[in-house]
C-alpha cells in the first residue's frame, strides 16, 4: 500500500464561503421554523392526531440511518481489512457524526417540549426502545469520535482496528434500534414486523454510501484534488449491492404481508390504491430509488462515468426519502383496524385515511438537519486532515501502471 | 398567589373538608356516611394494589345520536373548550358508529383509553411519563412528557391526543399543557374522592358500568361473570380495563 498523505482543504475560496453561507442560511431558517412551531404549537404544522409524525421525522430518521451507513466505508477498511478503503475512512467517520447530529437536532426540535431534553436525559424507561436509542445515538457519537482519534493520531493507530470493530457493532445496534421503533408497534398494520430492523440496516448502508460518494466527489471537485476510478469503482459496486439488497428486503416485507390476510388492506393501500403513497412507492422508491440507480451503476457503458455515479447516488437519496415517507407517513395514514369487519365512523376520523399536508416550517426544519450535517463536514475538512491530498489511481491503486 | 401555592392551599382545604366530613359522618350518621367516606382515598395515600378500576359498556343501550358521555368528559376535563381545528383538537373520548360489513348490524359506542393491564403506551414511553397506577388507571405525567408522541403511535385504540396549541385556562385538578400528550384518566380526580367518572354519571341509559374488577361482589364483576362481553382488539392480549357488550 502506498503512503497516503492527508491534508486540510484550503477553505479560502469564494465557493467555500458561499457553501458555508448557504448552509448557514438553511440552518437559520430551520431554527426559525422550530421556534415558530414551538411558540405556536404544532397547530401550525400539517401534523394532527392521526398523523403524529410528519416530514421532520422522515428527514430525521433518514439522517440517523444514513449516519450509521456512512461509517460503513471506514468499517470496510478496519473490520474487513480492505486497505483500499483506508484513505477513505476519516471522512466516513466525520460524515457519520455530522449526519447523526443533523438527524438528532431535527428529532429534538420537533418534540412537543424540546425544552425538556434534560428530562429525556435523566428519566429512563428501559422497556422503551426510544430510551435505548438515546444511548445508542449518543454512544455512537462517542464511539465514532474515539475511532476517528485512533485513526488520525499516529501514536494510537494500533488501536484503530478495535475502535473500528466497536463502531461497526455499535452501528448495527443503532440501526436495529431505529428499525425497531417501528418493528415494536403492535397497533398499526404497516409496522409490527421484525424485518424492520434488518431493513433499516440495509437501508442505512445504501443511503450512507450514496451520501458518502456525493460528499467525496464534491469535495475533490471543488478543491481541485484528484479522484480516480480505483476508489470510485469500489464505492460504485458497494452502492449497487446495497440498493439491490434493500430491494430484496422490501420485496420480502411486502410479499410476506400480502400472504397474510389481515395485512391485505394496508398492502393494497400502499401498493395499489393510487394515493400519494402508491406514487411515492412505485415512482419514488422503486423507479427512482432502485431501478434507475441500478441501471446507472451496472450498465457496462457507464462503468467509468462519474456523472452516472452522481445521478445514481442522488436517485438513491431521493428514493430513500420516498421510502421513509411511505413507511412513516403511509403507515400512519392507513386507518387503524380497531374493529375488524366493521365500517367505522367517528368525529376522531376513525376508519378514514389520515390526511397530511406537510407545512413549510416542517420542511425547513427537516432540511435544516441536512444543513447541520453539511456544516459539520465542511468545517471539519477545513480544520483537520480528513481528506487525502490525492486519490488518483496513481496514488492509491497498488496495481496502477502509469 | 402562585399556582403551586394555590394548589397547596386547595389541597389543605380539601383535607380539612374530608376530615370534617369524616368526623361528621362517624359521629352523626354512622351507617351511610361511613361507607361513603371509606370509598374516598386520602390524598396522601397511594392508589390501592388490590383494586382494579374498570368499565363495562353496553352498546345495546348506547344510542347512536347521543354523545352525553363525550360532552360530560370534555366539560369535566376541559378539552371541549379548545378552539383547535378538528383534526388537531384533543378528543379524550369519542362516539364511534359501527356497521358490520357483511351483516349490516349497526352499533354505537364510546371509545377512549382502554386502561390496559399491559399498556403499549407505557412500554414505549422513553421517559416513563406514561404510567399505570397500581389500581390499573393509565395516566400521563405532564411534567415528564416530552411530547415525542411515540405513545400515540403505539396505542391500538387511537385513545391519545396531542395538545397542538396553548391552553389558556385549565382546571387545577386536570393540568394540561401544549406539547404534551393526554388521554382519558378515568376521571381519576373523581374516583379518588369516591365519585364516579363524569361519563358514567352523565349517561341516562346507564350504559356505562364503573367499578372494581378485582372485587367479585362489585356490580361490574358480577355482570362480567354473568353476561358475554368482549375487549376491543383482544387479539393483542393487552387485557383492557374496559369491556363492551353488544358487539
Amino acid at each position: 500500500m502506498k503512503r497516503v498523505d492527508f491534508l486540510e482543504i484550503e477553505g479560502k475560496s469564494g465557493g467555500f464561503f458561499l457553501l458555508l453561507g448557504a448552509l448557514g442560511a438553511l440552518l437559520i431558517a430551520a431554527l426559525g421554523s422550530a421556534y415558530f412551531m414551538e411558540h405556536n404549537g404544532h397547530v401550525v404544522t400539517g401534523m394532527n392526531n392521526q398523523i403524529v409524525w410528519g416530514i421532520p421525522h422522515v428527514f430525521a430518521v433518514f439522517l440517523i440511518v444514513a449516519a450509521s451507513g456512512a461509517i460503513n466505508v471506514a468499517s470496510v477498511s478496519s473490520v474487513f481489512k480492505k486497505p483500499a478503503y483506508k484513505p477513505l475512512a476519516p471522512l466516513s467517520g466525520l460524515l457519520a457524526m455530522g449526519l447523526l447530529a443533523g438527524g438528532l437536532a431535527v428529532l429534538v426540535l420537533d418534540l412537543g417540549r424540546p425544552d425538556r431534553l434534560i428530562v429525556a436525559m435523566t428519566h429512563y424507561n428501559f422497556k422503551s426502545i426510544f430510551a435505548w436509542n438515546i444511548f445508542l445515538y449518543t454512544g455512537f457519537m462517542a464511539v465514532v469520535f474515539v475511532y476517528l482519534w485512533m485513526m488520525m493520531e499516529r501514536r494510537f493507530n494500533k488501536y484503530s482496528r478495535p475502535a473500528g470493530i466497536t463502531a461497526f457493532i455499535w452501528r448495527l445496534m443503532l440501526t436495529t434500534g431505529t428499525g425497531s421503533i417501528f418493528g415494536f408497534l403492535v397497533a398499526r398494520q404497516a409496522y409490527d414486523a421484525a424485518i424492520m430492523a434488518p431493513m433499516f440496516i440495509i437501508m442505512s448502508l445504501a443511503f450512507g454510501t450514496a451520501i458518502y460518494i456525493l460528499v467525496l466527489m464534491a469535495a475533490y471537485k471543488w478543491t481541485g484534488r484528484e479522484l480516480g476510478q480505483f476508489v470510485l469503482s469500489k464505492l460504485r459496486s458497494l452502492l449497487g449491492i446495497f440498493i439491490a439488497a434493500v430491494f430484496l428486503i422490501v420485496a420480502t416485507y411486502h410479499l410476506t404481508n400480502l400472504y397474510v390476510a389481515e395485512n391485505a388492506g394496508v398492502e393494497s393501500f400502499i401498493l395499489f390504491d393510487g394515493n400519494v403513497y402508491t406514487y411515492m412507492f412505485w415512482l419514488g422508491q422503486i423507479l427512482i430509488g432502485t431501478a434507475l440507480p441500478l441501471a446507472l451503476i451496472f450498465s457496462p457503458q457507464l462503468k467509468t462515468s462519474n456523472n452516472a455515479l452522481v445521478y445514481a447516488s442522488i436517485f438513491t437519496i431521493v428514493g430513500g426519502l420516498a421510502q421513509l415517507y411511505v413507511i412513516i407517513i403511509g403507515g400512519q395514514a392507513f386507518p387503524m383496524d380497531i374493529f375488524p369487519g366493521y365500517e367505522v365512523t367517528s368525529s376522531f376520523f376513525d376508519g378514514q385515511i389520515g390526511m397530511y399536508n406537510p407545512s413549510i416550517p416542517e420542511i425547513m426544519l427537516g432540511v435544516g438537519g441536512i444543513a447541520i450535517a453539511g456544516l459539520i463536514v465542511t468545517i471539519g475538512v477545513k480544520l483537520l486532515k480528513f481528506l487525502p491530498a490525492n486519490l488518483s489511481d496513481n496514488a492509491v491503486d497498488p496495481h496502477h501502471k502509469g | 398567589m402562585s399556582k403551586s401555592e394555590e394548589n397547596t392551599t386547595d389541597i389543605q382545604r380539601r383535607k380539612v373538608l374530608v376530615a370534617g366530613a369524616a368526623a361528621a359522618g362517624v359521629t352523626l350518621v354512622p351507617g351511610v356516611m361511613m361507607i361513603e367516606v371509606a370509598q374516598a382515598k386520602p390524598d396522601a395515600e397511594s392508589a390501592s394494589r388490590s383494586v382494579r378500576w374498570g368499565m363495562l359498556i353496553d352498546s345495546n343501550k348506547c344510542k347512536s345520536g347521543c354523545d352525553d358521555c363525550v360532552s360530560a368528559c370534555g366539560k369535566e376535563n376541559g378539552w371541549a373548550k379548545d378552539k383547535t381545528p378538528m383534526s388537531q383538537k384533543p378528543q379524550w373520548m369519542r362516539k364511534v358508529n359501527l356497521k358490520h360489513k357483511a351483516t349490516g348490524k349497526e352499533a354505537s359506542l364510546p371509545m377512549m383509553c382502554q386502561h390496559c393491564e399491559k399498556p403499549p403506551c407505557v412500554d414505549v414511553c422513553p421517559t416513563g411519563a406514561s404510567f399505570k397506577r397500581t389500581d390499573g388507571i393509565v395516566l400521563v405525567d405532564k411534567h415528564t412528557c416530552i411530547g415525542c408522541r411515540y405513545c400515540m403511535m403505539a396505542c391500538p385504540y387511537k385513545a391519545r391526543s396531542f395538545v397542538h396549541e396553548v391552553i389558556e385556562d385549565h382546571d387545577s385538578y386536570m393540568p394540561r399543557g401544549m406539547g404534551t400528550v393526554e388521554s382519558c384518566t378515568m376521571c381519576v380526580h373523581r374516583v379518588d374522592k369516591g365519585e364516579l367518572p363524569a361519563c358514567v354519571e352523565s349517561c341516562k341509559e346507564k350504559a356505562i358500568l364503573f367499578g372494581d374488577l378485582n372485587d367479585p361482589n362489585s356490580d361490574i364483576a358480577k355482570r362480567l361473570k354473568e353476561y358475554p362481553s368482549r375487549q376491543i382488539r383482544a387479539d393483542l392480549r393487552l387485557n383492557t380495563g374496559v369491556s363492551y357488550e353488544g358487539i
